[in-house]
């Protein structure tokens, strides 16, 4: 096996006075494709935050394509910039055109210019199928295209890595398809992605692994046929009966 | 099972007496009893004080005439020859007669700068505020100084009217916007030095009267300066007036600040953006778009807070009128009135510019098809 591109040894979390994650190990490969599920409040979006230190881990180990995130900022940029975030309110920047939001970083993280972001723009929108919008700003488009914009806005700084937090969870049902079937192709491409979801369906299409957490731990990881055909932990077989009840 | 073709029902105009200007009457001034009472009321009273106003600055007014004999007439309205005739004084102060060319060139090239920087269709922006900023204010000062290139030197001290009501408000305005943001931006600051500094600036000249800034700036600062250090009195009111502005500025774009949604921070360092960058790309644009309402009214009551140097000395352009009143070549029982009126009428043409302009503004700038 390559070496994994993540890895995160006793990796423990506190807000405040509460044990938000306790003792996470995880190794991720690259291209590999982990879906991470669980009920609300278990510490699945607090994870893959950490993951680019939009929150900090206390205790333990996360290292990012060999790059330890301890605390200095310049592993920090050079992680950023590697490891791209899709969130579930867009986080558009709403001032800034649909192209001015995706080259934005290019330009002014990695000094690329005007033309060149442009062109890489425009061919990110083209991929998620979005080019005739780029001169709209964000309030001018439905929530799925604009969840896609943000996805095209990531991919614009060729990340090697991308998180997802529950990325289809604002959606209107008719807009949730959308912008799975653009997480599908890049999935396909063979990018790394982490994706906190509850849709299982993307999750038994695309995922080489889903983890289950629940109360900050990591409760049961298995392969998604095995993880939905045969789940082993009791809360897991709960809390999958919940969620594929209808 | 065959698909139908579904269509939709065809829209039908709106009943004629909803819409268009009956409609809109109906709808906005006779919807009730109470509202057609209170628009006829209304409707009296607006005549009423149009009578009385177009009355007294037109009808009854004298518009010519050498000294006071022009206004002593049976019924009395306005004194404009007072105004006519003081209006160089209202203007340049004491300025000498023989250099007020060079204040005209100031105010000139001031509006040959502002207004196109002003206009969001003219292009060459970078180059204007350039303009603007760094060659604009030297400009001013060694032609409203002199002392340089040949110029006579004037005295700030024979500054006055309009020209120091102009220069202590645009010199506190382009001073306080930047000053409030650094303080806003201190203030929320995760150094708890750098945020203890700007919470002390702040809440220092926010609790104390712009009066007592600037008795301290004129009175009490060279107190406390080595002999033979000395700088001028316009200049120490200058610096308390922008200090004073931007302890308000800075709560006003603070409130701009709060505003933005904690997701917007999260996506510009996910993407890589620093803080500064972060600040400068992301959130200053659009809190400073929230908060336009606020900086102006801030920029308003700057401008009409610039009467107030006169405690300490200095004649803006209220001043230089109360002081004209004095004058007994135009003793009449109008004088007073007219000179106030014309004050207050300049005064409310820059107030009431500004305004317009900043809705203009943020019309311009809204990108929220809601809206």
């Amino acid at each position: 096996m390559t070496d994994p591109v993540i890895r995160i040894s006793d990796m423990n979390k506190w807000f405040g006075t509460f044990h938000v994650l306790r003792d996470i190990n995880l190794q991720v490969a690259a291209g590999e494709k982990i879906v991470i599920c669980g009920p609300s409040g278990s510490g699945k979006s607090t994870l893959i935050r950490c993951l680019n230190r939009l929150e900090q881990h206390q205790e333990g180990i996360i290292e990012v394509e060999g790059v330890s995130l301890d605390g200095s900022s310049k592993n920090l940029e050079s992680i950023r910039s590697n490891v791209g975030m899709v969130f579930q309110q867009f986080n558009l920047f709403p001032h800034m055109s649909v192209l001015e939001n995706c080259t934005l970083a290019p330009i002014w993280v990695k000094q690329k210019t005007k033309q060149e972001a442009e062109a890489l723009a425009r061919q990110f929108l083209e991929r998620v199928r979005i080019p005739d919008q780029a001169d709209k700003y964000p309030g001018q488009l439905s929530g799925g295209q604009q969840q896609r914009v943000a996805i095209a806005r990531a991919l614009c700084m060729n990340p090697d890595i991308m998180l997802f937090d529950e990325p289809t969870s604002a959606l209107d049902p008719e807009m949730i398809k959308e912008v799975l079937d653009v997480m599908v192709e890049l999935a396909e491409d063979g990018m790394t992605m982490l994706c906190v979801t509850h849709e299982m369906g993307f999750a038994r299409q695309v995922a080489d692994r889903v983890i289950f957490m629940d109360e900050g731990e990591i409760v049961e990881e298995n392969e998604p046929e095995a993880f939905f055909s045969n789940p082993q932990n009791e809360r897991t077989k709960m809390f999958l009966s919940q969620v594929l009840s209808h | 099972m065959s698909a139908k073709t579904w269509i939709p029902t065809p829209a039908r105009p709106a009943p004629a007496n909803t819409v268009g200007f009956v409609g809109w009457a109906r709808e906005n001034l006779f919807a009730t009893k109470l509202d057609s009472a209170l628009t006829l009321v209304c409707a009296a009273l607006i005549i009423y004080l149009l009578d009385v106003v177009f009355g007294w600055a037109i009808v009854d007014a004298s518009f010519s005439g050498e000294d006071r004999n022009a206004c002593l007439k049976q019924v009395q309205g306005a004194c404009w020859p007072f105004i006519d005739a003081k209006l160089g004084q209202f203007i340049y102060g004491r300025y000498p007669e023989m250099e007020r060319w060079r204040v005209d060139w100031v105010f000139a090239l001031g509006l040959i700068g502002l207004v196109p920087l002003l206009m969001p269709k003219v292009g060459f922006k970078r180059a204007n505020v350039i303009f603007m900023l760094g060659f604009y204010p030297l400009f001013a000062f060694f032609m409203l100084t002199g002392g340089r290139f040949g110029l006579a030197p004037v005295d700030t001290s024979d500054w006055g009217g309009l020209l120091v009501t102009l220069v202590v408000a645009v010199t506190g305005i382009v001073g306080s916007l930047p000053l409030g943001i650094l303080l806003a931006l201190g203030r929320r600051s995760e150094l708890p030095i750098v945020r203890a500094l700007c919470v002390g600036f702040i809440e220092i000249f926010r609790g104390v009267p712009l009066i007592t800034v600037l008795f301290m700036a004129s009175v009490m600062l060279p107190l406390f300066l080595p002999d033979g250090v000395n700088f001028d009195k316009l200049m120490r009111c200058l610096i308390g007036v922008a200090l004073f502005a931007s302890a308000y500025m800075a709560e006003v774009v603070r409130g701009g600040l709060q505003a933005i949604p904690k997701g917007q921070y999260e996506a510009a360092a996910a993407l890589g953006l620093g803080y500064w960058k972060t600040t400068r790309l992301i959130i200053l644009p659009q809190a400073l778009k929230l908060v336009i309402p606020g900086i102006v009214n801030t920029f308003i009551g700057l401008f009409k807070d610039t009467t107030l140097v006169l405690i300490v000395g200095l004649f803006d352009l209220l001043g230089i009128v109360q002081l004209h009143f004095t004058d007994s070549t135009w003793a009449t029982p109008e004088t007073h009135i007219t000179g106030y009126a014309f004050a207050a009428f300049v005064f409310w043409v820059f107030c009431f510019a500004m305004s317009r302009y900043s809705i203009f503004m943020e019309k311009h700038l809204s990108t929220d098809p809601n809206q």
